[in-house]
C-alpha cells in the first residue's frame, strides 16, 4: 500500500475542491494506492483488511484473483463507508481512470455521509472490524478454530434475517405492555359504561361476545413468546437461544456487521447512480483533457453498459437521477402536472423552475432504492430506458420479454428490491406446541424459496436453537411446513396461517 | 505469511475435505479429468456457498433494459441457458486442483503408503543451482548487489563513505560471484507396463473401467516418481505394443492367449527397462478367460522365472464381464499364494475401482 504519487495528489486536490464547490459534502477521503493483488485481498474482506479470519474471505480472494488473471474482471476502486473514508485505487490504472475513480469516490463519500439510511451506521467501522477480528481470534485460541469457524458458518447463513428498518424505530414493546385486557373478571370485559336503560343498546350481546373473543385472543398472544413476531431473527436468537458466552459475543458482532452492510444493499442503485452522475459531471466539465476524451468515454460507457435481461444499477441510477433533475428543471412536478392526463401535454411540459439540482440533492438524502424507484420511475422514463419485464418460458428454456407496460416494470422492479431481494422471515412462536419449538414464518409474496437450501438453513437454526425448528412457507401457493428435529427433515402440507401473528398453535396429527 | 493466505489455506483445506468425501465421484469421472491434460483440473464443488433462506430459480422474473418485442426471447442468450437477472440459484464453485494434489488426496484417502524405491538401484544425478557466493569467479556471474554491499561496508568501516554524496566504488576485493553448488539427488525411475486383454469378451464398459483405473494408477505413480515411463500392450491371441490412444480405443475380437502378452512384456523389460535401473510395475487387466490351461501354465512359468524377479510388483486386475469365466485369477491365486509380489484384484464395476487401486498400491512396493 502506498500514498498517492505527487501527480495524483495534485489531481485529488483539484477534484476534491471541485466536488465541494458543487455542494458535495463528504468525510475526508484517504486514498491508498495498491496493486491488483492487494486490491483483490482487500475486496475479499469487504474492504476491511483486518477482519476476522474466515475461509470465505480466502474463497473470495481466490475467485477475484482468478477472474482478474483470466482477464474476466477488474476492480477499479473500492471505497469504505467510514470517517475518514478509505478509498483504494489500483496502481496500474491509467491516469484518466484514476481521475474518473477519484471523482466517483467523492460521489460515494457524499452519499455515505448524507443519505439517511446510512445515518445509523458506525463511522469508525475500520476500528470496529479490527476489534471484532481480535476478539474472534482470541476465541479461536481458546476454543479451537473448528468450533468457532463452524459457529460463524451458522450465523452467516442466517445473517440476511435482520430487520433493516429496526435501527430507525424501537420495536420492542418493553415497558409499554398494557395490563392484560380483562385480567380480572371476564364479565366486564370491554363493557362500555352506560346507564342501565341504555346498556342494552350500548353493549349489545354480540358486541360483548366480540369483545370477549378479542380479549381471549390478546391473552393468548401475550402468553406467546415473542409477543410480536420478530423480524430480526438474529437478535431473537441472540437473546433467546441457549448459546455460550463466546457464541453470543460472535453472534452480536456478526449481526452488527450485517447491519453495517445492509444500507449498501438498500441503496445500491442510488449510490452508484449518484457516483456516476458526479464523476461524469466533473470529468466532462472540468477534468478530462482533450487527449483523454476517447479513453474516458470508453471507460465510462463500460460502467454503464447494460446486458439484455439484466439491470445495471449504475445505469439505472444515473439515468433516474438525470430524469429527476430534468423534471424539476422544467417544472414537471406538483399537483397540476400530476393531474394532467394528456400524454402529449405532459411530454411537452415546460415551465422552467430550475429546481433540478436542489431536488436531486434532496433525493440523495432521504430516499432508498425502493422509494427511489417507486416515486420516480414513470411512463416517460421506462419508455426512454426501454425497460421490460422478462419471464422464464418453460417450453423453450429461454427468457422472454413479457411486458413493456411501465406499471408492471415498476412493480417487478420493486418486488425484486424489497428487503433487498431477501425473503422476509419472522420468528412467530418460540414455544410452539408448548414444547419450546421454534416456529419461523416466511411471508410468502409469490416467489418460492429454494427448498433444499431452506432445509439446510433450517438445520443451522436447529443447531443454535437446540430444539425442533419449523418453517412455514409456500410451494406455488400451497402451504408447507418444513421441520427439523435433529434427526429427519420433514416436509408436511398444512393449512397455512394467515399471518405470523396467527400461526396455528400446534400440528394436528394426520393419520 | 499474509492474513489472506491463512484464510485461503483454510479454504483449500475445506475444498480438499470435500474432494475426499466426493472422491468416488471424481474417480469414476477420471476420464474427464484425465482428458484435461494439463497440470490442473477444474473440479466443481457444489454448495460451498453457505445455505440461506433465499428465493429459488424456477419462477424467475426480472426487469431488463434493451430491445425486444413482447413475447420475443430476450436477446443474447443461448438456447436452454438462463443466466438473466440476478442469479440466486444453486451455486457450484470451480476450484483448480493440481494433479499432484489430487494424487495426494487419493493417497491420503486410500491410505496409500509412499513407495519405497529400490534404493541400491536408484540412479544418482547431479543437480546444480547458483545458490552459493564466492570471492572469485567469471565476470558474467558477478553478484552486483552483494558486491556493492561489500563495498559499502568497506567504505563505512574505513570512514570514506559520505551520506551526502553516496558514491560507492567497489574495488577488486569487494567483488562477489555466484557460485554453482551441486548436490547429489537420488533419482528413481519407474516404468509401468499396462497389458490389456482386448479379446471379444472385453466390452466397452470393461475397457472404460480399465481406462479409469489406469489413469488413477498413473496419477499416483507419477506423484511418486519423477520419471515415469509408460508402455501399453494389448493382446488377444497375439500381443502388440501400442500407443496410449490405441490402447484405450482398440476393439479387437478373437481368442485369448495371455502368454503372448507376458512374453512381449518380458522382451520389453530386457530391451528398454533393464531391471537394475528401473522400478517396474506391470499391470495386467483381463476378464479372466484364457485360451487353455496349457497357456496358463506357460504364463505362470513366464511370471515365475522371467517377470517377477525383475519387477517391484505384478498386478492383475480382473474386470467382470458377461462372458469371462474368471478362471485366470483363481489360477494365479492358487500358484502364487503367499507371494506378495503378485497382487490380484476383482473389479466388479466402476465402484470397484477405488478398492482395487488400494489393493494394488496399498503395499508401497
Amino acid at each position: 500500500m502506498g500514498e498517492l504519487t505527487p501527480e495524483l495528489a495534485r489531481y485529488r486536490d483539484e477534484i476534491r475542491e471541485l466536488a465541494a464547490r458543487y455542494g458535495l459534502d463528504f468525510y475526508e477521503v484517504v486514498f491508498e494506492l495498491v496493486d491488483y493483488d492487494e486490491l483483490n485481498m482487500i475486496a475479499a474482506y469487504g474492504g476491511f483488511p483486518t477482519r476476522y479470519p474466515y475461509w470465505r474471505f480466502g474463497m473470495e480472494y481466490e475467485q477475484l484473483s482468478k477472474s482478474y488473471s483470466y482477464g474476466l474482471s477488474k476492480i477499479y476502486e473500492l471505497v469504505i463507508n467510514n470517517d475518514p473514508c478509505y478509498a483504494y485505487l489500483m496502481r496500474s490504472n491509467s491516469l484518466t481512470d484514476q481521475k474518473l475513480v477519484m471523482a466517483h469516490v467523492y460521489g460515494h463519500c457524499d452519499f455515505f455521509k448524507n443519505n439517511y439510511w446510512f445515518s445509523k451506521t458506525p463511522r469508525k467501522m475500520m476500528d470496529i472490524t479490527a476489534n471484532h477480528g481480535a476478539r474472534i481470534r482470541r476465541y479461536m485460541d481458546r476454543h479451537g478454530v473448528e468450533p468457532v469457524e463452524h459457529f460463524i458458518d451458522l450465523v452467516l447463513s442466517l445473517d440476511n434475517l435482520i430487520d433493516i428498518h429496526s435501527p430507525f424505530i424501537s420495536r420492542d414493546a418493553s415497558g409499554t405492555r398494557s395490563p392484560a385486557v380483562g385480567s380480572g373478571d371476564d364479565d366486564d370485559t370491554g363493557r362500555i359504561r352506560a346507564k342501565d336503560y341504555m346498556d342494552r343498546y350500548i353493549n349489545p350481546p354480540e358486541y360483548l361476545a366480540a369483545q370477549r373473543r378479542k380479549a381471549a385472543e390478546q391473552r393468548a398472544a401475550s402468553r406467546r413468546h415473542p409477543a410480536e413476531p420478530a423480524r430480526d431473527v438474529l437478535k431473537f436468537l441472540l437473546q433467546n437461544a441457549p448459546l455460550e458466552g463466546w457464541q453470543q459475543d460472535i453472534l452480536a458482532m456478526l449481526r452488527e456487521e450485517a447491519y453495517y452492510f445492509a444500507p449498501q444493499g438498500m441503496t445500491k442503485i442510488m449510490n452508484e447512480g449518484w457516483a456516476v452522475f458526479w464523476h461524469s459531471y466533473l470529468m466532462t466539465r472540468h477534468i478530462v483533457e482533450a487527449s483523454e476524451v476517447i479513453h474516458y468515454a470508453d471507460a465510462h460507457s463500460g460502467t454503464l453498459a447494460t446486458r439484455p435481461g439484466q439491470i445495471n444499477p449504475y445505469k439505472l441510477g444515473v439515468e433516474l437521477f438525470k430524469h429527476i433533475e430534468h423534471r424539476w428543471d422544467v417544472g414537471k412536478f406538483g399537483d397540476e402536472y400530476e393531474a394532467c392526463e394528456d400524454e402529449e401535454e405532459r411530454r411537452a411540459w415546460n415551465r422552467p423552475t430550475n429546481k433540478g439540482r436542489d431536488k436531486i440533492f434532496q433525493v440523495r438524502s432521504i430516499y432508498n432504492d425502493v422509494s427511489f424507484v417507486d416515486e420516480f420511475v414513470d411512463a416517460e422514463f421506462a419508455e426512454a430506458q426501454k425497460m421490460y419485464v422478462f419471464g422464464y418460458d418453460q417450453s423453450t428454456g429461454r427468457y422472454v420479454v413479457v411486458d413493456r407496460d411501465w406499471r408492471k416494470v415498476k412493480k417487478q422492479l420493486l418486488d425484486s428490491l424489497t428487503n433487498f431481494g431477501n425473503p422476509i422471515i419472522y420468528v412467530a412462536d418460540a414455544n410452539w406446541s408448548n414444547r419450546g419449538e421454534l416456529y419461523l414464518y416466511h411471508d410468502w409474496m409469490g416467489a418460492d424459496l429454494q427448498f433444499d437450501a431452506a432445509m439446510m438453513t433450517l438445520r443451522h437454526v436447529f443447531e443454535m436453537w437446540k430444539r425442533p425448528v419449523h418453517l412455514e412457507t409456500r410451494d406455488e401457493g400451497e402451504a408447507k411446513l418444513f421441520s427439523y428435529d435433529g434427526k429427519e427433515p420433514v416436509i408436511r402440507e398444512i393449512t397455512g396461517s394467515r399471518s405470523p401473528r396467527d400461526v396455528v398453535g400446534t400440528l394436528q396429527e394426520q393419520g | 505469511m499474509r492474513k489472506v493466505d491463512q484464510d485461503h489455506t483454510r479454504f483449500r483445506d475445506i475444498v480438499r475435505g470435500r474432494i475426499k468425501r466426493d472422491l468416488r465421484k471424481f474417480v469414476t469421472s477420471g476420464e474427464m479429468i484425465g482428458r484435461q491434460g494439463g497440470k490442473a483440473v477444474s473440479i466443481p464443488i457444489p454448495q460451498i456457498q453457505l445455505p440461506r433462506f433465499r428465493y429459488g430459480k424456477n419462477q424467475k422474473q426480472g426487469v431488463g433494459q434493451g430491445e425486444g418485442e413482447e413475447g420475443q426471447p430476450v436477446p443474447g442468450q443461448e438456447p436452454g441457458q438462463g443466466e438473466a437477472g440476478e442469479d440466486p440459484g444453486q451455486h457450484s464453485l470451480e476450484v483448480d486442483v493440481g494433479l499432484d494434489e489430487l494424487a495426494q488426496i487419493l493417497g491420503e484417502e486410500l491410505e496409500l503408503p509412499n513407495i519405497e524405491p529400490r534404493g541400491k538401484k536408484a540412479i544418482r544425478t547431479q543437480a546444480g543451482r547458483f545458490t552459493g557466493i564466492s570471492r572469485s569467479g567469471p565476470k558474467s556471474l558477478r553478484h552486483f548487489k552483494r558486491t556493492f554491499k561489500e563495498a559499502l561496508k568497506r567504505q563505512i568501516a574505513s570512514g570514506t563513505y559520505d551520506p551526502d554524496n553516496p558514491v560507492i566504488v567497489p574495488i577488486e576485493e569487494d567483488h562477489r560471484y555466484r557460485f554453482l553448488s551441486t548436490r547429489e539427488e537420488p533419482q528413481a525411475s519407474a516404468a509401468v507396463i499396462y497389458m490389456m486383454d482386448v479379446s471379444g469378451s472385453m466390452g466397452r464398459e470393461q475397457k472404460e473401467i480399465v481406462r479409469i483405473e489406469a489413469f488413477w494408477i498413473d496419477t499416483w505413480l507419477r506423484s511418486q516418481y519423477k520419471n515415469l515411463e509408460v508402455a501399453y500392450i494389448v493382446h488377444d491371441a497375439a500381443a502388440h505394443l501400442v500407443d496410449q490412444h490405441t490402447f484405450f480405443h482398440l476393439r479387437e475380437s478373437g481368442g485369448t492367449k495371455i502368454s503372448s502378452a507376458y512374453e512381449l512384456c518380458l522382451r520389453l523389460i530386457d530391451d528398454r527397462f533393464p531391471a537394475h535401473e528401473w522400478n517396474l510395475y506391470p499391470f495386467h487387466f483381463s476378464d479372466g478367460d484364457n485360451w487353455s490351461s496349457r497357456d496358463t501354465e506357460r504364463c505362470v512359468d513366464l511370471l515365475k522365472n522371467g517377470i517377477l524377479p525383475k519387477c517391484n510388483q505384478f498386478s492383475y486386475g480382473q474386470v467382470k464381464s458377461a462372458y469371462g469365466s474368471g478362471q485366470f485369477k483363481k489360477d494365479l491365486d492358487g500358484v502364487f499364494r503367499g507371494d506378495d509380489k503378485v497382487v490380484t484384484s476383482d473389479i466388479l464395476d466402476r465402484d470397484g475401482i477405488l478398492p482395487s487401486i488400494k489393493t494394488f498400491l496399498g503395499k508401497g512396493r
